[in-house]
């Protein structure tokens, strides 16, 4: 009766060791009871007012919503494309770089201190969302029909990126004076959640829609598991692969858009500098494997929120900004190492041996 | 019989090219890239690329890139992946100033203390890729994420090194003969090379011996071509790659200090992007990111041509900051395309 109960026990935890949410749902966990034993007032959220006079919620569980949003954005692209290519995109950061400085050329036209704005943010933004697609669908051709791996194409766009970006504007800083434009990187009167925050839940709600109610996923799975097999059972796998490329690039154009809003201004060295990196690991700590093939969306967006969660943690235990990649590293180190198969077994393996010799 | 004799003496080029293997015949277009590159340069932009001393500056400013890229070649022969170098290379910089200047080191031990940070990377990195199977990607990139983070908890502000015998052994020049020019004061003046320079071609031939020559490094391509056929023929697979990570992990070791000893700095900003200078100077010498493909040879002559790349670029009055870049990345992609060809024409 006792080895009976044991037994069910440990098959339920084995279970919940292998659900892909485990590693996602355990850093969460392990992290909020660091702050909970370390700092309680982690999770303190008090109503202040802006400097427009608005009330706004602030906090660090705020931050975490607020910045959170865009690696959330952003990972959505890069499940797709680690789904279908097999790979990543490491250009994201400086595609975002020249989504940015597109939406500043189209809103400043050429004169770099403009009084009002030259267009409409919303066709601006357009216009943006095309180029990164553009760029976008440079990467997906080159890893479609040229067969370079992604990382390596993508690599041509990292180079290249920023000094683009800069070309745009001939290496100007334009600088962008209009209230409603501050609003999408901020807060909108009258609504003391970050709207950020809001552009996410958008983006969550139009990707799930479209994995509900098409085949995209069904799709993009079969690419990445078995492209021959895909191709004979009359799928395209270079479009697929080409157009998980361009939703990246909408995603990136959305970052660039809140990146930008929030600054005002652009600095083409510095903006959505490393972002890809993070994106990439949101993809990775959601449990998604990084060869491709099956993907769970809400583990990645969830895992976007956990690394934002984890750089406020660090944040708030007065890590300096330039050495918080070295902290990151470790618990990155940790979970990749635990969530490894080869680890995984080695545990599986000695439990069962430990139980004999209990038995 | 006869139709052999007829390829060979008659066919010619094309069925000479047909015949090679992908390894020379993009080690072929590397060089013939460089030269053409080098030599167009010469007769357009005249005057600086007609100096040897030009091309040893280079050589001065690149060593360190050299050995980086040999040591990105070997992994990525493997099929594997390391994007941790520029942050080790940051890293040593950093620990080796530090030690120098306020501890009062000597230059010797701070020469050790460089290898054994980098053999550090290369043992922990090759242990997680080779014998826990997680990917090299991941890996590395926390190991680039913590070295750039290090840097900055070692010593946050950056300062130049006044180490007396250090700032000796970083000025020494040697002398190449016969190759100065009269400057315009009418002096004669050596062409020189530096320190780093002796070093790479050193760490050039050394790796381009182990892979050609010894049963290490044709297990190399061995396990890069197809690693079950490798596990097949009885290849240690598991210890070939970790053995390919601690060697890229010892070269970033004796890269990074090549680099101290150019800019003679600490600094959390060196090498800055030095990573990908490296995968993309290992592509353009012809090693493939699939595994299996490469040469040491090709990966020197990228190395100078993506460098003599930014020189002509300033020296043709593209200033702007921005046309460096785009031209290295259009570089790359035109590298990327060639390879792709080659493929192709592999499949046929």
């Amino acid at each position: 009766m006792q080895n009976n109960k044991s037994s069910a026990v440990s098959v339920f935890l084995g279970k919940l060791v292998r659900q892909q949410f485990f590693i996602p749902l355990t850093a969460l966990f392990l992290l909020a009871l660091f702050n909970l034993i370390v700092d309680p007032s982690f999770f303190k959220i008090t109503i202040n007012t802006n400097s427009a006079g608005n009330p706004v919620l602030s906090g660090a569980l705020i931050t975490i919503l607020d910045n959170g949003s865009e690696f959330a954005i952003l990972a959505i692209g890069m499940t797709l494309v680690t789904a279908a290519s097999k790979g990543q995109d490491i250009s994201v950061g400086a595609a975002t770089a020249i989504a940015g400085s597109i939406l500043l050329r189209m809103l400043c036209g050429t004169n770099s201190r403009p009084e009002t704005i030259q267009m409409p943010i919303i066709a601006a933004f357009l216009i943006s969302c095309v180029v990164a697609m553009l760029f976008g669908a440079f990467n997906g051709v080159l890893v479609a029909y040229f067969k370079i791996q992604p990382m390596v194409a993508t690599l041509i766009l990292y180079t290249a990126g920023r000094s683009i970006a800069a070309w745009f504007n001939n290496n100007e800083l334009p600088i962008v004076t209009d209230a409603v434009f501050s609003y999408i990187g901020g807060f909108i009167p009258g609504i003391p959640i970050p709207t950020p925050f809001f552009i996410a839940v958008a983006c969550i709600i139009i990707i799930t829609l479209v994995l509900k109610f098409t085949n995209l996923r069904l799709y993009t799975q079969s690419v990445g598991i078995n492209e021959s097999s895909a191709r004979l059972n009359g799928l395209n796998p270079a479009a697929i692969k080409i157009l998980s490329f361009v939703i990246m690039g909408l995603c990136v154009a959305v970052v660039g858009l809140i990146k930008v809003s929030r600054l005002s201004t652009i600095n083409y060295s510095v903006i959505a500098k490393d972002i890809e990196m993070d994106a990439i690991l949101a993809v990775a700590l959601g449990g998604n494997s990084l060869s491709g093939g099956k993907f769970n969306m809400a583990a990645s967006i969830m895992g976007a929120y956990i690394i934002q969660f984890l750089t406020t943690t660090l944040y708030r235990r007065q890590v300096p900004s330039d050495a918080l990649p070295a902290y990151k590293a470790v618990v990155v180190i940790i979970l990749v190492v635990m969530s490894a198969p080869v680890v995984r077994e080695y545990f599986a393996s000695l439990m069962k041996k430990l139980k004999k010799e209990v038995a | 019989m006869s139709k052999n004799n007829s390829s060979v003496q008659g066919g010619g080029l094309g069925s000479r090219f047909k015949n090679m293997t992908d390894t020379n015949l993009l080690l072929l277009i590397t060089i013939v890239i460089f030269f053409l590159m080098y030599i167009g340069a010469m007769i357009f932009l005249g005057s600086g690329f007609l100096r040897a001393q030009t091309f040893f500056n280079i050589l001065n400013a690149n060593a360190s890139l050299i050995i980086l890229s040999c040591g990105l070649s070997l992994v990525m022969i493997t099929g594997s992946i390391d994007i941790s170098v520029g942050g080790v290379t940051a890293l040593i910089s950093m620990c080796c100033a530090v030690y120098l200047d306020y501890k009062g080191g000597n230059v010797f031990v701070s020469v050790m203390i460089a290898l054994a940070i980098g053999l550090a990377f290369g043992l922990f990195q090759g242990f997680l890729i080779a014998y826990l199977e997680i990917q090299p990607f991941i890996v590395t990139l926390a190991g680039m994420f913590f070295a750039r983070g290090m840097t900055t908890i070692v010593n946050t502000n950056p300062f130049n090194v006044a180490n007396e015998s250090f700032v000796a052994l970083k000025n020494t020049r040697i002398n190449v003969p016969g190759m100065g020019f009269v400057n315009p004061k009418g002096e004669y003046v050596d062409a020189y090379v530096q320190i780093g320079v002796i070093v790479a071609l050193l760490v050039v031939v050394v790796m381009f011996c182990i892979l050609r020559w010894t049963k290490l490094g044709r297990s190399f391509y061995a396990v890069g071509g197809k690693a079950e056929s490798a596990l097949m023929l009885g290849l240690n697979v598991k210890r070939t790659k970790f053995i390919a990570h601690v060697l890229c992990g010892l070269l970033s070791g004796i890269g990074g200090y090549v680099y101290f000893l150019y800019s003679g700095n600490g600094s959390a900003a060196n090498a800055t992007g030095m990573e990908m200078n490296a995968i993309a100077s290992s592509i353009i010498g012809g090693t493939m990111l699939t595994g299996g493909v490469g040469n040491i040879i090709g990966t020197f002559f990228g190395v100078l041509s993506f460098s003599t790349i930014q020189n002509i670029v300033a020296s043709a009055g593209l200033g702007e900051a921005w046309w460096t870049g785009i031209t290295k990345a259009a570089m790359l992609c035109l590298f990327l395309l060639i390879q792709s060809i080659v493929m192709a024409r592999k499949k046929k």
